[in-house]
Protein backbone atom coordinates (compact mmCIF):
# COMPACT_ATOMS: atom_id res chain seq x y z
CA UNK A 1 0.00 0.00 0.00
CA UNK A 2 2.77 2.63 0.77
CA UNK A 3 4.56 1.64 -2.34
CA UNK A 4 1.03 2.66 -4.18
CA UNK A 5 1.22 6.05 -1.81
CA UNK A 6 4.09 6.25 -2.76
CA UNK A 7 4.21 5.92 -6.55
CA UNK A 8 0.77 8.71 -6.23
CA UNK A 9 2.88 11.50 -4.71
CA UNK A 10 5.86 11.12 -6.59
CA UNK A 11 3.66 10.52 -10.22
CA UNK A 12 1.85 14.27 -8.89
CA UNK A 13 5.73 15.81 -8.29
CA UNK A 14 6.67 14.83 -11.84
CA UNK A 15 3.61 15.68 -13.37
CA UNK A 16 4.03 19.29 -11.66
CA UNK A 17 7.25 19.82 -12.57
CA UNK A 18 6.76 20.19 -16.14
CA UNK A 19 10.04 17.36 -16.86
CA UNK A 20 10.92 17.72 -20.13
CA UNK A 21 11.06 14.05 -21.07
CA UNK A 22 8.04 13.29 -19.96
CA UNK A 23 6.38 16.33 -21.43
CA UNK A 24 7.90 15.06 -24.73
CA UNK A 25 6.62 11.80 -24.29
CA UNK A 26 3.27 13.08 -23.95
CA UNK A 27 3.97 15.41 -26.91
CA UNK A 28 4.60 12.40 -29.23
CA UNK A 29 1.86 10.78 -28.39
CA UNK A 30 -0.62 13.27 -28.99
CA UNK A 31 1.66 13.82 -32.18
CA UNK A 32 0.89 10.91 -33.26
CA UNK A 33 -2.53 10.10 -32.29
CA UNK A 34 -3.78 13.16 -33.29
CA UNK A 35 -2.08 12.89 -36.75
CA UNK A 36 -3.27 9.22 -37.60
CA UNK A 37 -7.16 10.51 -36.25
CA UNK A 38 -6.81 12.97 -38.90
CA UNK A 39 -5.62 10.95 -42.11
CA UNK A 40 -8.33 8.41 -40.86
CA UNK A 41 -10.81 11.05 -41.31
CA UNK A 42 -9.67 11.80 -44.54
CA UNK A 43 -10.08 8.41 -45.57
CA UNK A 44 -12.97 6.93 -43.27
CA UNK A 45 -15.60 9.83 -43.59
CA UNK A 46 -15.79 9.29 -47.83
CA UNK A 47 -15.31 5.71 -47.45
CA UNK A 48 -18.22 5.27 -44.76
CA UNK A 49 -20.18 7.54 -47.03
CA UNK A 50 -20.00 5.74 -50.32
CA UNK A 51 -20.16 2.36 -48.91
CA UNK A 52 -23.94 3.90 -47.11
CA UNK A 53 -24.99 5.34 -50.47
CA UNK A 54 -23.56 3.70 -53.83
CA UNK A 55 -24.48 0.20 -54.60
CA UNK A 56 -21.87 -2.02 -55.90
CA UNK A 57 -21.12 -5.80 -55.69
CA UNK A 58 -20.15 -6.90 -52.93
CA UNK A 59 -21.01 -3.86 -50.40
CA UNK A 60 -22.10 -6.20 -47.82
CA UNK A 61 -18.74 -8.02 -48.02
CA UNK A 62 -17.45 -4.45 -47.76
CA UNK A 63 -19.32 -3.21 -44.31
CA UNK A 64 -18.55 -6.61 -42.77
CA UNK A 65 -15.26 -6.14 -43.06
CA UNK A 66 -15.17 -2.65 -42.22
CA UNK A 67 -17.58 -3.40 -39.19
CA UNK A 68 -14.97 -6.09 -38.50
CA UNK A 69 -11.83 -4.17 -38.51
CA UNK A 70 -13.32 -2.04 -35.67
CA UNK A 71 -11.85 -4.52 -33.31
CA UNK A 72 -8.81 -5.08 -34.71
CA UNK A 73 -6.04 -6.22 -32.55
CA UNK A 74 -3.37 -3.71 -32.53
CA UNK A 75 -0.53 -6.06 -32.11
CA UNK A 76 -1.71 -7.39 -35.30
CA UNK A 77 -1.86 -4.25 -36.89
CA UNK A 78 1.32 -3.95 -35.62
CA UNK A 79 2.51 -7.12 -36.73
CA UNK A 80 1.66 -6.26 -40.76
CA UNK A 81 2.96 -2.79 -40.69
CA UNK A 82 6.22 -4.48 -39.21
CA UNK A 83 6.24 -6.95 -41.86
CA UNK A 84 5.89 -4.44 -44.59
CA UNK A 85 8.16 -1.66 -43.65
CA UNK A 86 10.89 -3.97 -42.37
CA UNK A 87 14.04 -4.11 -44.64
CA UNK A 88 13.34 -7.29 -46.36
CA UNK A 89 9.59 -5.84 -46.60
CA UNK A 90 7.63 -4.34 -50.06
CA UNK A 91 7.87 -0.66 -48.39
CA UNK A 92 11.49 -1.49 -46.45
CA UNK A 93 12.83 0.87 -49.05
CA UNK A 94 11.19 3.96 -47.39
CA UNK A 95 13.03 3.32 -44.13
CA UNK A 96 10.25 4.62 -41.95
CA UNK A 97 10.56 1.32 -39.69
CA UNK A 98 10.72 2.81 -35.61
CA UNK A 99 10.20 6.30 -36.42
CA UNK A 100 6.87 8.09 -35.75
CA UNK A 101 5.48 8.11 -38.86
CA UNK A 102 5.67 4.27 -38.66
CA UNK A 103 3.24 4.50 -35.48
CA UNK A 104 1.41 6.86 -37.34
CA UNK A 105 0.75 4.23 -39.80
CA UNK A 106 -0.27 1.71 -37.46
CA UNK A 107 -2.18 3.89 -35.67
CA UNK A 108 -4.14 4.89 -38.92
CA UNK A 109 -4.96 1.56 -40.07
CA UNK A 110 -6.58 0.87 -36.41
CA UNK A 111 -8.75 4.06 -36.65
CA UNK A 112 -9.67 4.33 -39.42
CA UNK A 113 -11.85 1.07 -40.06
CA UNK A 114 -13.86 2.23 -36.53
CA UNK A 115 -14.36 5.87 -38.57
CA UNK A 116 -15.63 4.29 -41.52
CA UNK A 117 -18.00 1.58 -40.30
CA UNK A 118 -19.63 4.38 -37.67
CA UNK A 119 -19.79 7.17 -40.99
CA UNK A 120 -21.29 4.50 -42.64
CA UNK A 121 -23.97 3.46 -40.01
CA UNK A 122 -24.81 7.27 -39.49
CA UNK A 123 -25.14 8.51 -43.23
CA UNK A 124 -27.01 5.48 -43.50
CA UNK A 125 -29.51 6.55 -41.22
CA UNK A 126 -29.04 10.05 -42.27
CA UNK A 127 -29.66 9.14 -46.05
CA UNK A 128 -33.01 7.48 -45.50
CA UNK A 129 -34.34 10.68 -44.00
CA UNK A 130 -33.02 13.28 -46.90
CA UNK A 131 -32.72 10.79 -49.34
CA UNK A 132 -35.76 12.06 -51.42
CA UNK A 133 -35.34 15.02 -50.33
CA UNK A 134 -31.71 15.28 -52.21
CA UNK A 135 -32.74 13.54 -54.95
CA UNK A 136 -35.62 16.18 -55.27
CA UNK A 137 -32.90 18.70 -55.66
CA UNK A 138 -31.01 16.56 -58.24
CA UNK A 139 -28.55 16.87 -55.74
CA UNK A 140 -25.03 15.88 -57.19
CA UNK A 141 -23.22 12.51 -55.65
CA UNK A 142 -20.78 15.47 -54.11
CA UNK A 143 -23.24 17.93 -52.41
CA UNK A 144 -24.98 14.87 -51.06
CA UNK A 145 -22.19 13.38 -49.24
CA UNK A 146 -21.10 16.50 -48.20
CA UNK A 147 -24.72 17.76 -46.98
CA UNK A 148 -25.22 14.47 -44.95
CA UNK A 149 -21.30 14.84 -43.24
CA UNK A 150 -22.33 18.12 -42.60
CA UNK A 151 -25.91 17.26 -41.16
CA UNK A 152 -24.40 14.77 -38.75
CA UNK A 153 -21.56 16.93 -37.34
CA UNK A 154 -22.37 15.92 -34.24
CA UNK A 155 -22.66 12.30 -34.73
CA UNK A 156 -19.73 12.48 -36.16
CA UNK A 157 -17.12 14.41 -33.85
CA UNK A 158 -18.12 11.54 -31.10
CA UNK A 159 -16.71 9.12 -34.08
CA UNK A 160 -13.70 10.69 -34.21
CA UNK A 161 -13.09 11.12 -30.19
CA UNK A 162 -14.15 7.44 -30.28
CA UNK A 163 -11.20 6.92 -32.86
CA UNK A 164 -8.45 9.19 -30.69
CA UNK A 165 -9.44 7.17 -27.78
CA UNK A 166 -8.51 4.34 -29.45
CA UNK A 167 -5.40 5.56 -31.23
CA UNK A 168 -4.56 7.40 -27.87
CA UNK A 169 -4.58 4.45 -25.34
CA UNK A 170 -3.32 0.93 -27.46
CA UNK A 171 -0.09 0.36 -26.68
CA UNK A 172 0.63 -2.95 -29.18
CA UNK A 173 1.02 -1.46 -32.52
CA UNK A 174 3.19 1.55 -31.65
CA UNK A 175 5.31 -1.05 -29.51
CA UNK A 176 6.01 -3.09 -32.26
CA UNK A 177 6.27 -0.37 -34.59
CA UNK A 178 8.24 2.12 -33.39
CA UNK A 179 10.43 0.62 -31.03
CA UNK A 180 9.67 2.71 -27.73
CA UNK A 181 12.93 4.17 -28.36
CA UNK A 182 14.11 6.98 -26.09
CA UNK A 183 13.37 10.51 -27.41
CA UNK A 184 12.11 8.96 -30.98
CA UNK A 185 9.55 6.88 -30.81
CA UNK A 186 8.67 6.36 -26.97
CA UNK A 187 5.16 7.38 -26.06
CA UNK A 188 3.03 7.33 -23.17
CA UNK A 189 1.34 3.62 -23.61
CA UNK A 190 4.90 2.31 -24.21
CA UNK A 191 6.92 4.18 -21.69
CA UNK A 192 4.30 2.96 -19.15
CA UNK A 193 5.05 -0.97 -20.02
CA UNK A 194 8.49 -0.09 -20.00
CA UNK A 195 8.69 1.76 -16.75
CA UNK A 196 6.15 -0.67 -15.10
CA UNK A 197 8.84 -3.55 -15.89
CA UNK A 198 11.74 -1.75 -14.18
CA UNK A 199 10.04 -1.15 -11.25
CA UNK A 200 9.80 2.75 -12.31
CA UNK A 201 5.98 3.08 -10.87
CA UNK A 202 6.28 6.62 -10.32
CA UNK A 203 6.70 7.45 -14.13
CA UNK A 204 4.56 5.00 -15.00
CA UNK A 205 1.70 6.50 -12.87
CA UNK A 206 2.34 10.03 -13.61
CA UNK A 207 2.19 9.06 -17.54
CA UNK A 208 -1.27 6.73 -16.09
CA UNK A 209 -2.65 9.63 -14.39
CA UNK A 210 -2.15 12.08 -18.17
CA UNK A 211 -3.41 9.06 -20.47
CA UNK A 212 -6.33 9.06 -18.21
CA UNK A 213 -6.69 12.39 -18.01
CA UNK A 214 -7.07 13.13 -21.51
CA UNK A 215 -9.90 9.91 -21.81
CA UNK A 216 -11.42 12.18 -19.55
CA UNK A 217 -11.38 14.97 -21.61
CA UNK A 218 -12.30 13.25 -24.34
CA UNK A 219 -14.97 11.74 -23.26
CA UNK A 220 -16.05 15.39 -21.53
CA UNK A 221 -15.43 16.37 -24.81
CA UNK A 222 -18.21 14.16 -26.21
CA UNK A 223 -20.99 14.45 -23.47
CA UNK A 224 -20.63 18.48 -24.08
CA UNK A 225 -21.29 18.11 -27.53
CA UNK A 226 -24.06 15.29 -27.03
CA UNK A 227 -25.53 17.39 -24.54
CA UNK A 228 -25.37 20.56 -26.44
CA UNK A 229 -26.52 18.60 -29.28
CA UNK A 230 -29.82 17.23 -27.17
CA UNK A 231 -30.38 20.89 -26.30
CA UNK A 232 -30.67 21.90 -29.71
CA UNK A 233 -32.70 18.66 -30.17
CA UNK A 234 -33.11 20.18 -34.11
CA UNK A 235 -29.85 19.79 -34.88
CA UNK A 236 -28.83 16.59 -33.63
CA UNK B 1 -41.75 30.73 -62.64
CA UNK B 2 -38.66 30.88 -64.46
CA UNK B 3 -37.88 33.33 -67.26
CA UNK B 4 -36.83 30.52 -69.66
CA UNK B 5 -39.88 28.71 -71.72
CA UNK B 6 -41.96 25.91 -69.43
CA UNK B 7 -41.34 22.44 -68.86
CA UNK B 8 -44.89 21.43 -69.35
CA UNK B 9 -46.95 19.82 -70.79
CA UNK B 10 -46.11 16.54 -69.42
CA UNK B 11 -47.26 13.52 -71.48
CA UNK B 12 -47.66 10.12 -69.09
CA UNK B 13 -48.12 7.61 -71.73
CA UNK B 14 -48.98 3.55 -70.30
CA UNK B 15 -47.01 4.20 -67.03
CA UNK B 16 -46.96 1.16 -64.99
CA UNK B 17 -45.30 0.32 -61.41
CA UNK B 18 -44.84 -3.05 -59.88
CA UNK B 19 -42.85 -3.74 -57.02
CA UNK B 20 -42.72 -7.85 -55.07
CA UNK B 21 -44.74 -9.11 -57.95
CA UNK B 22 -47.73 -6.75 -57.21
CA UNK B 23 -48.99 -4.10 -59.77
CA UNK B 24 -49.37 -0.99 -57.85
CA UNK B 25 -50.33 1.58 -61.18
CA UNK B 26 -51.66 -0.50 -63.92
CA UNK B 27 -51.72 1.77 -67.40
CA UNK B 28 -51.80 5.39 -66.43
CA UNK B 29 -52.10 8.31 -68.90
CA UNK B 30 -52.86 11.95 -68.44
CA UNK B 31 -51.09 15.15 -69.69
CA UNK B 32 -50.45 18.02 -67.36
CA UNK B 33 -50.58 21.24 -68.96
CA UNK B 34 -49.01 24.46 -67.46
CA UNK B 35 -51.77 26.85 -65.37
CA UNK B 36 -54.41 24.61 -64.17
CA UNK B 37 -54.04 22.94 -61.08
CA UNK B 38 -54.27 19.61 -61.15
CA UNK B 39 -55.75 17.67 -57.81
CA UNK B 40 -54.71 13.88 -58.21
CA UNK B 41 -57.67 12.14 -55.64
CA UNK B 42 -58.15 9.29 -54.65
CA UNK B 43 -57.98 7.06 -51.31
CA UNK B 44 -55.60 6.20 -49.41
CA UNK B 45 -53.44 3.27 -51.27
CA UNK B 46 -54.71 3.92 -54.50
CA UNK B 47 -51.00 5.15 -55.77
CA UNK B 48 -51.76 8.94 -55.26
CA UNK B 49 -48.00 9.31 -53.94
CA UNK B 50 -46.63 6.84 -55.91
CA UNK B 51 -47.61 8.44 -59.47
CA UNK B 52 -46.38 11.71 -57.85
CA UNK B 53 -42.14 10.08 -57.25
CA UNK B 54 -42.59 8.54 -60.82
CA UNK B 55 -43.41 11.92 -62.49
CA UNK B 56 -40.87 13.57 -60.13
CA UNK B 57 -38.08 11.19 -61.16
CA UNK B 58 -37.49 9.60 -57.64
CA UNK B 59 -38.81 6.35 -58.95
CA UNK B 60 -38.01 4.31 -62.32
CA UNK B 61 -41.17 3.22 -64.14
CA UNK B 62 -41.43 -0.71 -64.64
CA UNK B 63 -43.27 0.48 -67.70
CA UNK B 64 -44.52 3.35 -69.80
CA UNK B 65 -43.57 7.00 -70.91
CA UNK B 66 -43.00 10.38 -68.76
CA UNK B 67 -42.20 12.81 -71.21
CA UNK B 68 -41.26 16.24 -70.42
CA UNK B 69 -41.95 18.61 -73.45
CA UNK B 70 -38.25 20.60 -72.42
CA UNK B 71 -36.94 17.11 -72.20
CA UNK B 72 -35.33 15.05 -69.36
CA UNK B 73 -32.25 16.99 -68.41
CA UNK B 74 -33.92 20.37 -68.03
CA UNK B 75 -37.25 19.51 -66.47
CA UNK B 76 -35.52 17.79 -63.39
CA UNK B 77 -33.91 21.26 -63.00
CA UNK B 78 -37.14 23.25 -62.94
CA UNK B 79 -39.82 20.84 -60.64
CA UNK B 80 -40.27 20.75 -56.93
CA UNK B 81 -41.98 18.42 -54.37
CA UNK B 82 -43.28 19.13 -50.87
CA UNK B 83 -43.63 15.96 -48.92
CA UNK B 84 -46.28 15.01 -46.90
CA UNK B 85 -43.71 14.97 -43.95
CA UNK B 86 -41.61 17.87 -44.82
CA UNK B 87 -37.27 16.62 -44.77
CA UNK B 88 -36.11 19.45 -42.76
CA UNK B 89 -32.20 19.82 -42.52
CA UNK B 90 -30.39 19.97 -39.50
CA UNK B 91 -29.78 23.42 -39.99
CA UNK B 92 -31.63 26.88 -39.45
CA UNK B 93 -34.61 28.36 -41.15
CA UNK B 94 -33.01 30.25 -43.46
CA UNK B 95 -29.94 27.70 -44.51
CA UNK B 96 -32.70 25.05 -45.18
CA UNK B 97 -33.05 27.64 -48.31
CA UNK B 98 -29.93 28.31 -49.40
CA UNK B 99 -28.51 24.70 -49.40
CA UNK B 100 -31.41 24.07 -51.76
CA UNK B 101 -30.29 26.70 -53.62
CA UNK B 102 -26.98 25.65 -53.43
CA UNK B 103 -27.39 22.41 -54.44
CA UNK B 104 -29.63 23.59 -57.91
CA UNK B 105 -26.20 26.37 -58.71
CA UNK B 106 -27.83 29.63 -57.54
CA UNK B 107 -24.75 31.32 -57.39
CA UNK B 108 -23.85 32.97 -53.44
CA UNK B 109 -24.51 36.13 -53.85
CA UNK B 110 -27.97 35.45 -54.43
CA UNK B 111 -28.84 32.71 -52.08
CA UNK B 112 -29.68 34.78 -49.01
CA UNK B 113 -31.38 37.82 -50.89
CA UNK B 114 -33.72 35.27 -52.42
CA UNK B 115 -34.69 33.05 -49.21
CA UNK B 116 -35.36 35.62 -47.30
CA UNK B 117 -37.74 36.86 -49.85
CA UNK B 118 -38.94 33.25 -49.85
CA UNK B 119 -39.37 32.92 -45.91
CA UNK B 120 -41.09 36.39 -45.90
CA UNK B 121 -43.97 34.89 -48.53
CA UNK B 122 -44.09 32.25 -46.30
CA UNK B 123 -44.27 34.30 -42.86
CA UNK B 124 -41.21 32.83 -41.78
CA UNK B 125 -38.61 35.75 -41.63
CA UNK B 126 -39.13 36.20 -37.61
CA UNK B 127 -37.84 32.45 -37.70
CA UNK B 128 -34.70 32.63 -39.89
CA UNK B 129 -32.79 31.74 -37.55
CA UNK B 130 -34.35 29.30 -35.60
CA UNK B 131 -33.36 25.37 -36.14
CA UNK B 132 -35.66 24.52 -38.82
CA UNK B 133 -36.40 21.06 -36.74
CA UNK B 134 -37.96 23.17 -33.47
CA UNK B 135 -40.73 24.99 -36.05
CA UNK B 136 -44.04 23.33 -35.40
CA UNK B 137 -45.48 21.41 -38.01
CA UNK B 138 -47.21 24.00 -39.91
CA UNK B 139 -44.22 25.85 -39.79
CA UNK B 140 -41.97 22.83 -41.75
CA UNK B 141 -44.66 22.55 -44.26
CA UNK B 142 -44.48 25.90 -44.92
CA UNK B 143 -40.48 26.33 -45.08
CA UNK B 144 -40.80 23.34 -47.20
CA UNK B 145 -43.19 25.41 -49.42
CA UNK B 146 -40.53 28.35 -49.49
CA UNK B 147 -37.63 26.26 -50.05
CA UNK B 148 -40.04 24.85 -53.02
CA UNK B 149 -40.61 28.73 -54.27
CA UNK B 150 -37.19 29.73 -53.80
CA UNK B 151 -35.62 27.11 -56.41
CA UNK B 152 -38.55 28.91 -59.08
CA UNK B 153 -39.99 25.82 -60.20
CA UNK B 154 -41.99 25.38 -63.42
CA UNK B 155 -43.88 22.12 -61.82
CA UNK B 156 -45.01 21.92 -57.85
CA UNK B 157 -45.66 18.20 -56.73
CA UNK B 158 -47.48 17.95 -53.46
CA UNK B 159 -48.02 14.83 -51.46
CA UNK B 160 -50.53 15.65 -48.96
CA UNK B 161 -49.23 18.66 -47.94
CA UNK B 162 -51.64 18.92 -44.94
CA UNK B 163 -51.99 15.39 -44.26
CA UNK B 164 -50.93 16.27 -40.64
CA UNK B 165 -51.53 20.14 -40.01
CA UNK B 166 -54.56 21.29 -37.65
CA UNK B 167 -57.12 24.03 -39.96
CA UNK B 168 -55.37 27.09 -39.30
CA UNK B 169 -51.71 25.50 -40.58
CA UNK B 170 -53.77 23.85 -43.46
CA UNK B 171 -55.30 27.26 -44.82
CA UNK B 172 -51.86 29.36 -44.65
CA UNK B 173 -50.59 26.33 -46.42
CA UNK B 174 -53.19 26.42 -48.68
CA UNK B 175 -52.91 30.06 -49.40
CA UNK B 176 -48.87 29.92 -50.12
CA UNK B 177 -50.34 26.75 -52.93
CA UNK B 178 -52.71 29.58 -54.41
CA UNK B 179 -49.67 32.14 -54.46
CA UNK B 180 -47.49 29.53 -56.36
CA UNK B 181 -50.83 29.06 -58.89
CA UNK B 182 -50.49 33.02 -58.98
CA UNK B 183 -47.25 33.26 -59.94
CA UNK B 184 -47.54 30.84 -63.17
CA UNK B 185 -46.32 27.44 -61.25
CA UNK B 186 -48.27 24.76 -62.36
CA UNK B 187 -49.65 22.79 -59.15
CA UNK B 188 -49.89 19.22 -59.30
CA UNK B 189 -51.45 18.03 -55.90
CA UNK B 190 -51.85 14.60 -54.20
CA UNK B 191 -54.66 14.42 -51.20
CA UNK B 192 -57.67 12.07 -50.43
CA UNK B 193 -59.21 15.20 -48.64
CA UNK B 194 -62.35 16.05 -51.12
CA UNK B 195 -62.94 19.52 -49.26
CA UNK B 196 -59.37 20.37 -50.19
CA UNK B 197 -59.76 19.08 -53.93
CA UNK B 198 -62.83 21.00 -54.19
CA UNK B 199 -61.21 24.07 -52.90
CA UNK B 200 -58.08 24.21 -54.82
CA UNK B 201 -58.42 21.26 -57.83
CA UNK B 202 -59.26 23.04 -61.64
CA UNK B 203 -58.90 19.66 -62.55
CA UNK B 204 -59.18 16.64 -61.10
CA UNK B 205 -57.41 13.23 -61.79
CA UNK B 206 -59.44 10.04 -59.77
CA UNK B 207 -57.05 7.16 -59.00
CA UNK B 208 -58.47 4.29 -57.59
CA UNK B 209 -56.38 1.01 -56.77
CA UNK B 210 -53.40 2.03 -59.29
CA UNK B 211 -55.97 2.94 -62.19
CA UNK B 212 -56.78 5.95 -63.23
CA UNK B 213 -60.68 5.87 -63.88
CA UNK B 214 -61.05 9.90 -64.78
CA UNK B 215 -59.66 12.85 -65.18
CA UNK B 216 -61.10 16.04 -66.32
CA UNK B 217 -62.37 19.37 -65.24
CA UNK B 218 -63.14 19.39 -61.76
CA UNK B 219 -66.79 20.80 -61.46
CA UNK B 220 -67.90 18.13 -63.80
CA UNK B 221 -66.40 15.48 -61.49
CA UNK B 222 -68.05 16.69 -58.23
CA UNK B 223 -71.22 17.28 -60.10
CA UNK B 224 -71.44 14.73 -62.59
CA UNK B 225 -68.31 11.65 -61.92
CA UNK B 226 -68.84 9.04 -64.75
CA UNK B 227 -67.73 5.62 -62.72
CA UNK B 228 -69.30 4.33 -59.88
CA UNK B 229 -66.14 4.36 -57.80
CA UNK B 230 -66.13 7.70 -58.70
CA UNK B 231 -69.68 8.46 -57.26
CA UNK B 232 -68.83 6.27 -54.25
CA UNK B 233 -65.88 8.36 -53.15
CA UNK B 234 -68.03 11.56 -53.66
CA UNK B 235 -70.37 10.15 -51.84
CA UNK B 236 -67.93 9.27 -48.50
CA UNK B 237 -68.35 5.59 -49.59
CA UNK B 238 -65.63 3.91 -47.82
CA UNK B 239 -63.38 2.78 -51.04
CA UNK B 240 -59.52 0.43 -51.11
Amino acid sequence: MDTFVTAFAEAGALLVSFDLGFLSIVGLSMRISLTAVVLACLIGFPLGAIVALTHFPGRGAVTLLLNTFMGLPPVVVGLIVFLLLSRAGPLGVLGLLFTPAAMIIAQTILVTPIIAALTRQITSDLWIEYGEHLRSLNASPLGTVVTLIADARYSLATVVLAGFGRAIAEVGAVMIVGGNIDHATRVMTTAIALETSKGNLSTALGLGIVLMALALAANAAVQLINSRAQRRAALA
Amino acid sequence: MSSTVSILPLRVQHLAFEANGTQLLDDVGFTLEAGRRTVLLGPNGAGKSLLLRLCHGLLRPTSGKIQWSAGAQRATRQQAMVFQRPVMLRRSTISNITHALAVRGVAREKRKARAESALEIAGLAELARRPARLLSGGEQQRLALARAWATEPDILFLDEPCASLDPAATHYVEALIEGFHADGTKIFMATHDLMQARRIGDEILFLHKGRLLESGDATAFFVQPKTKEGRAFIAGELLW
